[in-house]
């Protein structure tokens, strides 16, 4: 009875044990990377974002009504410069696949945009605040994190009004377009021998 | 038929008492020193206040233990995005002042290995100091000593609370000696590339509502060219 009981125990504990190893205790929901080959080099993934439906929070003094409604925005003096705002990110596909911020300061004349693709890693680009001709912001890759932290490259953005019509539909999307270069690695001679 | 009962009792105590010393085992995910806190450059502090219900905005699931804040956020309940969450907060500077706004999106890390006492989130920062510039911090961060002294205790007890004093580094990597990895994009801030650790300060944790009250704290390493232009 007492060696049932034993081998009862050391059974629980491998079994215990073999359990967290083999099963993943986090198991991330992917959707497949939708990426084209730009003409000069470089991918290009293209992201959206819907508004209002997709608009998590309007972080700015001075506004009437805040969203989310119930928000506090900070009165500092320091911070009135300052306009952030949260979204929900979608693919090409329209399925929501990350969720991102963008935040303009009068003092750096910067536009800031971090998308964070849970499975994938995050991204974050420092664009112009002037748009160019037709409306089109542009800025450089800063960095990013692990399956984007090799990356270099541009993103723009461009807001784009919807002219549907449809009952329901967004009032327009702000659309953004990630170039994608990869760093360069020298083939190694030494390596083919 | 006795024989089976027995064994059966037998796995259930072998699964407990494996449990028992992964919580117990004193060398699984012990608390270290931050290597920033023996660094001779100039470092910045930053800090937040850690509960939900006290940031500007914090948004999940919807399902989990920490509630969104204010109550009519959207929540992040697609797929994707499920085992997410988003803070902003007011970001002060080492004597209280506010010194910026900060973002924090959290994702559960799909490398988490509980059974080397790793549980992980994935998480990012940007944060916008006025006059300075914005930074990008990406880390990932281990809850598994939380987790252990603090939610497990609170779970334990009684009235479903924990109240002490808890301090200890969450930053787990990037770098080599477990430091986040932090990245300058505008202002005097543009192209810094240096390291940073992330701390939390807890005092009070509810195994219902999470954390009560609790701070975290962001300790950036800046390189002396940096340094010298932030301090005008």
């Amino acid at each position: 009875m007492l060696k049932t009981f034993i081998i009862g125990i050391l059974l629980g504990f491998a079994a215990a044990a073999g359990a967290l190893y083999a099963y993943p205790a986090v198991d991330q929901h992917r959707e497949a990377s939708i990426v084209s080959v730009a003409p000069n080099g470089g991918n290009i993934e293209s992201f959206h974002v819907n508004i209002p439906m997709d608009r998590v929070m309007v972080g700015a003094p001075g506004r009437k009504q805040s969203v989310p409604p119930g928000m506090q925005w900070p009165t500092d003096e320091e911070l009135s410069g300052i306009r952030m705002e949260l979204f929900k990110v979608r693919n090409t596909r329209d399925i929501v696949v990350g969720v991102a911020s963008r935040t303009s300061a009068s003092d750096a004349d910067v536009i800031d945009w971090v998308l964070h693709l849970p499975a994938r890693g995050s991204l974050y680009a420092t664009m112009q605040s002037q748009a160019s001709e037709g409306g089109m912001r542009r800025g450089g890759i800063t960095a990013g994190s692990r399956e984007f932290a090799p990356l270099k490259g541009f993103m723009t953005e461009r807001w784009v009004a919807d002219t549907s019509g449809e009952e329901g539909a967004p009032s327009g999307r702000i659309e953004l377009s990630a170039n994608y270069i990869g760093e360069y690695i020298p083939e190694d001679e030494d390596g083919l021998e | 038929m006795k024989y089976l009962l027995v064994l059966a009792a037998g796995v259930l105590f072998g699964v407990t008492l494996f449990v028992a010393a992964m919580i117990y085992n004193p060398f699984m995910a012990e608390r270290r020193l931050s290597p920033i806190s023996v660094t001779d450059a100039e470092v910045m502090s930053l800090t937040y206040v850690n509960v939900p219900s006290e940031s500007i905005i914090f948004t999940n699931d919807g399902e989990s233990r920490q509630q969104p804040h204010p109550a009519k956020v959207l929540q992040l309940w697609e797929a994707p995005i499920r085992l997410t969450s988003m803070m902003t907060s007011v970001m002060r500077d080492a004597r209280g002042r506010t010194a910026g706004i900060g973002v924090k999106f959290s994702s559960r890390s799909e490398r988490t290995r509980l059974l080397n006492g790793e549980a992980l989130v994935d998480s990012t920062w940007y944060i916008h100091l006025p006059g300075r510039g914005s930074l990008f911090i990406e880390q990932s961060e281990n809850y598994w000593p939380f987790f252990r002294e603090v939610a497990f205790p609170a779970w334990r007890s009684s009235g479903n609370n924990w109240k002490g004093t808890w301090l200890g580094d969450m930053s787990a990597g990037p770098g080599a000696l477990g430091t986040a990895r932090v990245t300058g994009g505008s202002g005097t801030l543009r192209g810094l590339a240096t390291q940073g650790v992330e701390s939390l300060s807890a005092r009070a944790y509810s195994a219902e509502k999470g954390l009560v009250a609790a701070e975290g704290r962001l300790l950036i390493e800046l390189p002396s060219i940096v340094a010298d232009d932030t301090s005008q």
